[in-house]
């Protein structure tokens, strides 16, 4: 896949690029050519190689195999920004500026001219004429952790194209806009075009693919799937070159199958409402969202992390405080932002990232698996007898392989982790489980263990939230609702196909026609 | 001094609507006054001591608070430098009386007096020794940090204790009064009419002050504490630049001992035993961030001027000397919420 043209008009072009981690292939043999003033896309699911690939681009990383060749050149020595930043520069998601300094010192820094005392006047001077230059308004005196993300992406593109880079990759620019925000980069981005930049554009939501670039790329399980210009390419195409493999033979798969058509046998659950969120927003984050999820019921809640669907998991845990509405569990509302409150009302929570905010790596199983706030013992006493039984009741019945209670975490799999903190999610009793992400990083038997214990904490006659944007954690669910830009785009029963539910997370809806973005953010 | 690091603000003739700009300059305003907000607290305290007693507003007694405050002073120049990185050297205390006394140990001759030296290297080396030593603590600290990758805090805890006890164990415990004539000098001269130690220590802070703040080197501190990962993507050696100011900050307070030990004519066993609490005190309320990439050298300098005044004014007071530490403490407290005011900002 050398790409059609020959390399030398290209403003970037990788071929044969392979990088391994280990055992892992985060890259097999992969190309990509980005020609001069073209917006490429490049898209693909979580761990199809996006940001190794950009790494390798931006000469953070060596490949392991494969060339890069800047403008039909061959790219500078791998670790040497400095030479690759006057070719090709990336604004990230995180912040890669200083926030303590000012807006004109961020865009030369360590690029004053000269040795000589820097002349501030003289740099803000440069910097405004920058600034305007690329038409970006920002006052250079200004600090830059003042600044709204938008402005901070503005300053770092500025930054970029004055280092000379005629290429810039842009990593998930809009999660963090709304979408008055993602016009104006586009009418930026678009701008900076006519004067013959290159981006390689990198986005979860297809519909801003479709707006903005002219070429698309999708990778797939670290393998290049297909490039292709943008306008001849259907939209159910890409979705499917994106999932294909999804909706294969894996075990994953048909066991969440299976437990899909167990889901779709059962008649729809009856129960009354358990956990119900009216009116509910989290301003920067989502909108206002109603949400109820009955007895006997799993409901999923679908969209990436940028959708706002994990910040409604944590909101419902009381880890956020949200700026509008209520949640109320079984008719009693819960306090907003508190977490032992939200314990109290009888949500269990699994966290999104169990080495983050789930676990304590080096204290034994037994310790990790009963909550602390929990008072074991009378007058908070923490009785080691009791909290081991408790454990080892848990270790039996949600089948977690370890040498018994004392082991530490750290020593686990992941699937055994995770169900650590399912464990203790678990350990009062609670009227409604609310677990984000349950199966990251664990393994195909673990992830159907994990599933199935979800369903069972329903099928008991309790209620289970599960946020995901990975199919297989969706397929267990009695209904699925769609989240897109912190909007509840679609909703669906049992029966919804992969790219059906893909499209809907991208933000391309069939019923809903041409969603965009939601026109304003929440109140 | 008026080396503030922020640059000051300017107007924008950018035409966009004059309430955004308003709404901009004030921020920049505030951001500017922060290193400026312990000023007033100085001068209420120069109020308080007016006041209080006669003695206060004499040249003795102002001339008396500032040669006190040169060798805290230095420390915390090194320590603002080494917090500006994102680091932390706790060592600085025993260095101001382990590094005079090492030099001494290789200088003074092996007989004569209480102190038995090597006599190896001629005297007049003394200084260059001194202030060799403090780098090398600094450079062994900077060694730890950046290439074992060990914890900067407890590495330099470590290295405080063992320093305190190669002190000890060199000078048997005891003070050595025979001190070289050179750390004398600077310790008791007089230029123009101030004390030298003043001057030089005045002549350091403008130094960092105009290198934190026009420097490339110098902005690229406050980079590599603000956020690391940009300064390196930038092309800034962040580990070199931080191991030299690791060193930087030891030979300051390795200077500081020579000023301290000059001043006072020998060196006691406990020399700056518990100076670190006042030092990060200092540096603190003066706005330097504990987490790095914040304050300026001048904010530095107003923290250990107030510390200093309040301890003057307290003593001109009559207030008895056993309730010193008490109101010290307090002192830190009420400046450090202060300051936090003044500044707007949370100190994390």
């Amino acid at each position: 896949m050398t790409g059609p043209q020959p390399a030398g008009t290209a403003a970037v072009h990788a071929e044969g690029i392979v990088k391994r981690y280990g055992a892992t292939v985060a890259l097999d043999g992969v190309g990509l050519t980005v020609r001069p003033g073209e917006a490429h896309a490049l898209v693909g699911r979580n761990g199809a190689g996006k940001s190794t690939l950009v790494s390798v681009l931006t000469g953070m990383n060596r490949p392991d195999a494969g060339r890069v060749t800047l403008h039909g050149r061959p790219a500078p020595p791998f670790g040497d920004t400095e030479a690759w930043r006057g070719h090709i520069a990336c604004v990230y998601q995180r912040s890669m500026v200083v926030p303590e300094l000012t807006v004109a010192e961020n865009l030369f820094l360590n690029r004053f001219p000269g040795t000589r005392p820097i002349r501030w006047p003289a740099l803000r001077r440069r910097a405004g004429a920058l600034l305007r230059e690329y038409g970006v308004d920002v006052d250079p005196a200004r600090r830059t952790r003042d600044l709204t993300v938008e402005q901070r992406q503005f300053v770092e593109i500025a930054r970029a194209l004055s280092c000379g880079a005629r290429t810039v990759i842009l990593d998930e620019p809009t999660a963090q806009l709304d979408a008055g925000g993602i016009a104006r980069l586009f009418t930026k981005l678009r701008e900076l075009r006519a004067q013959g930049v290159a981006f390689l554009f990198i986005s979860h939501h297809l519909q801003e693919v479709y707006e903005l670039c002219d070429t698309v790329t999708v990778y797939r399980d670290a393998r290049h799937v297909l490039t292709e210009p943008v306008a001849g390419l259907p939209r159910r195409e890409l979705v499917a070159a994106m999932t294909a493999q999804e909706t294969g033979g894996s075990a994953a798969g048909e066991g969440a199958a299976a437990g899909r058509a167990a889901a779709a046998g059962r008649a729809a659950p009856e129960g009354g409402p358990v956990l119900r969120a009216r009116g509910l927003a989290l301003r920067g984050a989502y909108g206002p969202v109603d949400l109820t999820v009955r007895a006997g019921e799993v409901l999923g809640l679908a969209g990436a992390t940028a959708s706002g669907s994990t910040a409604i998991g944590e909101t419902l845990a009381g880890l956020r405080r949200q700026t509008a509405g209520t949640v109320t569990v079984r008719g009693r509302t819960v306090r907003p932002g508190s977490v032992p409150h939200a314990l109290e009302a009888g949500i269990g929570y699994v966290p999104k990232d169990r080495h983050l905010q789930g676990l304590v790596p080096q204290r034994s199983v037994a310790e990790n698996a009963t909550p602390v706030a929990d008072q074991l013992g009378r007058w908070g006493a923490v009785l080691p007898s009791r909290t081991r039984e408790f454990a080892r009741r848990m270790i039996g019945s949600l089948d977690i392989k370890t040498s018994g209670p004392r082991q530490p975490v750290s020593g686990l799999s992941g699937g055994n982790q995770q169900k650590v903190v399912v464990a203790r999610a678990l350990a009062r009793d609670p009227g409604v489980l609310v677990a984000v992400r349950p199966t990251a990083g664990v393994d195909v038997t673990s992830k159907d263990t994990l599933l199935g214990i979800v369903r069972e904490v329903a099928d008991q006659g309790r209620a289970a939230l599960i946020v995901s944007d990975e199919l297989d954690d969706l397929r267990v669910c009695d209904r699925v609702l769609a989240l897109f830009h912190g909007r509840i785009a679609a909703e669906y029963g049992t029966e919804w196909s992969d790219q059906e539910l893909v499209a809907a997370m991208e933000g391309i809806t069939g019923q809903h026609g041409h969603p965009g973005h939601p026109e304003e953010s929440a109140p | 001094m008026t080396d503030t690091a922020q640059p000051p603000a300017r107007e924008l003739t950018d035409g966009r609507e004059p309430e955004h700009r308003e709404s901009a300059r004030a921020r920049i305003d505030f951001a500017r006054w922060r290193d400026l907000s312990l000023v007033p607290v100085i001068l209420v305290l120069g109020l308080i001591g007016f006041i209080v007693s006669p003695a206060f507003l004499t040249t003795d007694n102002l001339l008396g608070v500032v040669q006190q405050s040169t060798e805290l002073g230095l420390l915390v120049l090194g320590l603002a430098l080494v917090l500006i990185c994102g680091r932390m050297d706790l060592s600085l205390e025993s260095t101001l009386g382990v590094a005079p006394v090492v030099a001494m140990w290789l200088v003074l001759p092996s007989d004569g007096s209480r102190f038995h030296g090597l006599g190896l290297l001629p005297t007049w080396l003394a200084i260059p020794l001194c202030l060799a030593v403090g780098a090398l603590i600094g450079a062994t600290n900077g060694f730890l940090m950046l290439k074992l990758r060990v914890n900067g805090f407890i590495a330099t805890l470590g290295m405080l204790t063992m320093l305190r006890g190669l002190h000890v164990g060199l000078s048997e415990g005891q003070s050595i009064v025979n001190v070289p004539d050179s750390f004398r000098y600077l310790g008791r001269a007089d230029w123009l009419g101030v004390p030298a130690a003043v001057w030089l220590c005045l002549l350091l802070y403008a130094a960092a002050g105009l290198f934190l703040a026009y420097m490339r080197h110098g902005r690229a501190l406050y980079a590599i504490g603000g956020n690391p990962e940009a300064a390196r993507a930038a092309g800034i050696r962040t580990d070199r630049l931080t191991w030299a100011v690791l060193a930087l900050a030891g030979t300051l307070a390795a200077f500081a001992g020579i000023l301290y030990t000059g001043h006072y004519g020998s060196v006691s066993a406990g020399q700056g035993d518990g100076w670190i609490f006042q030092v990060f005190a200092a540096a603190v309320i003066g706005g330097i961030g504990l987490r790095g990439g914040r304050g300026t050298v001048f904010g530095a300098l107003t923290g250990v001027l107030t510390l200093q005044l309040v301890v003057n004014v307290m003593t001109l007071g009559g207030v008895p000397p056993l309730w010193n530490q008490f109101l010290n403490g307090a002192i830190i407290i009420v400046a450090l919420v202060i300051s936090r005011f003044a500044g707007g900002e949370r100190q994390e």
